[in-house]
């Protein structure tokens, strides 16, 4: 570019220059639909952007984390956050930040953690946008200590379908407020949130890591230490037969204390080093294998994990996003893609889980690797998804055979014991069975048609579930 | 709209009494396709199928629809699509026609070529555009074999869904960057109420069998689809047979 016809001031912007039609798809890369996106670079965009949409209507979109399809909106508009990323205000003492939508936690943490403050949830990869963490309020490994994002968010300002900003909490306006968070983007765009974050002395975890042998030993695990650790999961293999059916590993820890380091690590103790990942990726892409070497990579895996080692430290990184070492990895599945499918269903439901882990297990599905974890108690939100019980997480390619009727079949079963399936993940379920896994639906729509009568906010998930 | 698994949850057939399109219809129905739009020129039979998707636990909608009215096919078809979101649009009307009397009858071969081609080019321009407003979506268009080279038995026919052919293909590059997939799908000989009577050519397929290969072409977001799939390759060594050979072989 000529460098003199740079300095040259700009014409006013209008806040639809640079809108343009982009084909979109969630993180397992199905069903894409092309809209009119644009990327707003300041909040004052946004009203025009919402009441000009067309009849098709708008959504929100962060980094497109969410495996299917509701950050998408085929023949409508999409508006982009991720231009919007100004820390706004930071409260060293309390811990209190403010954030424009489309900040990452992933910022969050590179800011923060040198203070001494850590994100309240943070899910299995970093780059999610804060406006992402609400409309799915999001959990983390520590779901049964802490719940989830939206629990944290002490206020957030909302964009509505009448372009106008509000600002909710949960005490003044707790309707709107609990029913965006989980809601998905559908009642309008969060321009902006203050988050409590949770004071940490270093920025790395001490972590136990030790072997459970089949199912029933790894939810028995699970349960003994709900109290002991703040984060806890368990890697289960859910290609292992019969005895060694269900068999896991477990990853449970807090944050370090300063005196926990070794000294060499003492003098930068909230370093934050986020791709400082060991030298085996702890947890393997599964789109690069098939039944066959998926079975003996988690041999493999298996095998290599600690019977059990207590008190490694681990940085932030390869203790709660070890995928995001490897950037664009979901692109392994090819051009067929893959989805995500995760439930959660009541404590007291174990058979229902032995079932699905079998009914997986023989049907050889090269889901590789799979996360199993147990949720307290879940928040108000209308949508939020997680629910006291246990929750497992499972990567298919779309080209498993078999795969559609699978589904269908583990969806039933999810059903029949009182749970149901993530939003954020889902792509494909029957709509029937959403109100009946989320008891305040018919709540959220009756929200919805008051709040905008026409359908402003509307997205692809929004359509395909009749959200 | 279309799921990961690429089943989708509306369809609009234009030609609803096709047998082939009702046994595309009648799979989908039973998987995730629970609305259905069934276009056709009316009949007890466009009824009877739509009664029987019904069964199958999806709402339909008959519409009264005649290729060969172009004028019609705009109003026709914006009302359907100011309603839903169509995932799936099928072109499945056509006529055979009778050629040894529509040689001699200028009318009669024109009318052929009016369904089957400018009949379809009308539909397929609106649908393609609604598409296009819709931001997703696929057109699948019943060709044939016949579309591939026109033989002495029935060219009336097939240089009809020759054109057809072409103009199916040109509008699905006109779509790319638009969210829309045109496919489209050529038979071979198909058992039907089109074919009844008709002596069965080699590599004759049913119904059911096209429309699984409709549903994984589908799926898969194939630009063409051969039924049954073999014809590919007999077709790229027919298209390179000389003339004189190809009018005397038994097809
Ligand atoms: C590797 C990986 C691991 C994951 N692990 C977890 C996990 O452990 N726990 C968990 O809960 N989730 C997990 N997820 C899912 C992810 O956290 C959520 O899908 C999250 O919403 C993604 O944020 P995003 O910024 O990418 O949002 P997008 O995917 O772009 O959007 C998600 C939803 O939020 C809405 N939205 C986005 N921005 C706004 C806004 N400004 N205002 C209103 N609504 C908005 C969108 O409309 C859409 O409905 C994981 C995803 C991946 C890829
Ligand atoms: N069968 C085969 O061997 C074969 C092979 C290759 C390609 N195809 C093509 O596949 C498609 C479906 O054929 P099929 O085998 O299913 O035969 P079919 O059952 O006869 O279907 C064709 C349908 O087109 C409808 N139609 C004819 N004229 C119409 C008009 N003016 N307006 C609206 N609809 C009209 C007919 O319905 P009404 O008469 O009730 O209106 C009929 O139901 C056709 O395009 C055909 O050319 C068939």
């Amino acid at each position: 570019m000529n460098r003199d016809v740079r300095d040259v001031a700009v014409p006013q912007q209008s806040s639809t220059d640079g809108v343009h039609a982009e084909r979109l798809y969630g993180w397992g890369m199905t069903s894409p639909s092309v809209a009119d996106v644009a990327d707003p670079t300041a909040v004052e965009q946004l009203a025009e952007l919402v009441t000009g949409a067309g009849p098709r209507g708008v959504i929100a979109r962060g980094l497109g984390r969410s495996y299917g399809d509701p950050a998408q909106n085929g023949g409508g508009r999409v508006v982009r956050t991720t231009s919007l990323n100004k820390i706004l205000n930071i409260d060293i003492e309390h811990g209190i930040v403010t954030a424009q939508a489309g900040v990452s936690l992933h910022q969050l943490m590179g800011t923060m953690l040198p203070l001494g403050w850590f994100v309240p949830v943070t899910p299995g990869t970093r780059y999610v946008t804060v406006g992402g963490a609400i409309g799915a309020d999001i959990h983390g490994k520590n779901h049964h200590s802490a719940g989830s994002f939206c629990q944290h968010v002490l206020s957030m300002d909302l964009l509505g379908a009448d372009g106008q900003i509000r600002t909710l909490t949960p005490d003044t306006e707790p309707e709107l407020f609990w029913a965006t968070a989980g809601g998905m983007g559908l009642t309008g765009i969060v321009t902006q949130a203050t988050i409590a974050f949770k004071k940490v002395e270093t920025a790395r975890i001490k972590a136990d890591i030790w072997r459970a042998p089949d199912l029933d030993g790894v939810l028995a695990e699970l349960a003994a230490t709900d109290d002991k650790y703040p984060y806890t999961v368990a890697w289960i293999d859910c290609l292992s037969t019969g005895r060694n059916l269900g068999r896991s590993v477990l990853t449970c820890g807090d944050f370090a204390k300063l005196d926990e380091l070794p000294a060499k690590v003492r003098k930068d103790p909230r370093k934050f080093a986020p791709l400082s990942l060991g030298k085996v990726p702890p947890v393997p892409v599964s789109g690069l294998l098939n039944k066959m070497t998926g079975r003996a990579f988690n041999e493999m895996w298996f095998r290599k994990a600690p019977v059990r080692k207590e008190g490694v430290i681990q940085g932030v990184g390869a203790f709660f996003h070890p995928l995001d070492g490897i950037m664009e990895w979901n692109r392994v599945y090819g051009p067929a893609g893959f989805l995500q499918w995760q439930f959660v269903i009541p404590f007291g439901t174990e058979d229902t889980l032995r079932q699905i882990v079998e009914r997986i297990s023989a049907h050889g599905a090269p889901a590789a690797l799979t996360v199993l974890k147990r949720f307290g108690e879940g928040s108000p939100g209308y949508l939020s998804f997680p629910t006291k019980g246990w929750t497992l997480a499972l990567d298919f390619p779309t080209n498993t055979p078999g795969l559609a009727q699978l589904l269908d079949d583990m969806d039933e079963k999810v059903l029949e014991a009182g749970g149901r399936l993530y939003l954020a993940k889902d792509s494909r379920m029957r709509p029937e069975l959403l109100a009946e896994m989320y008891p305040r639906l018919e709540a959220f729509r009756k929200l919805r048609a008051e709040i905008d009568p026409h359908q402003v906010f509307m997205s692809d998930q929004a359509r395909r579930l009749h959200l | 709209m279309k799921d990961s698994l690429g089943a989708p949850q509306s369809l609009l057939v234009l030609g609803g009494s096709s047998d082939i399109a009702m046994s595309t219809a009648r799979k989908m129905a039973a998987a995730r396709t629970k609305k259905i739009y069934l276009a056709g020129r009316p009949s007890q039979r466009l009824e009877d199928n739509a009664a029987e998707l019904r069964t199958l636990g999806a709402t339909v909608e008959v519409v009264p629809f005649d290729a060969a009215a172009t004028d019609d096919h705009d109003k026709v078809l914006s009302q359907v699509f100011a309603t839903d979101d169509i995932d799936v649009v099928l072109l499945a009307f056509g006529v055979l026609g009778d050629q040894a009397e529509d040689e001699k009858d200028p009318a009669r071969a024109v009318a052929v070529a009016h369904v089957n081609y400018t009949g379809a080019v009308s539909s397929g321009i609106i649908v393609g555009q609604a598409l296009k407003k819709q931001g997703h979506g696929s057109l699948v268009v019943l060709s044939s074999v016949a579309a591939e080279r026109a033989r002495r038995a029935n060219f009336i026919y097939g240089s009809s869904k020759a054109g057809l052919d072409a103009f199916a293909q040109g509008l699905g590059d006109s779509m790319v960057g638009t969210g829309v997939h045109v496919m489209v799908v050529r038979p071979g000989f198909v058992d039907t109420k089109m074919t009844q009577g008709k002596e069965k050519t080699p590599l004759s397929t049913t119904p059911d069998a096209v429309a699984d290969l409709i549903i994984t072409g589908l799926r898969r977001g194939s630009h063409t689809v051969w039924a049954p799939g073999a014809f590919r390759y007999v077709m790229s060594g027919l298209r390179h047979v000389p003339r004189p050979l190809f009018r005397r072989l038994p097809m």
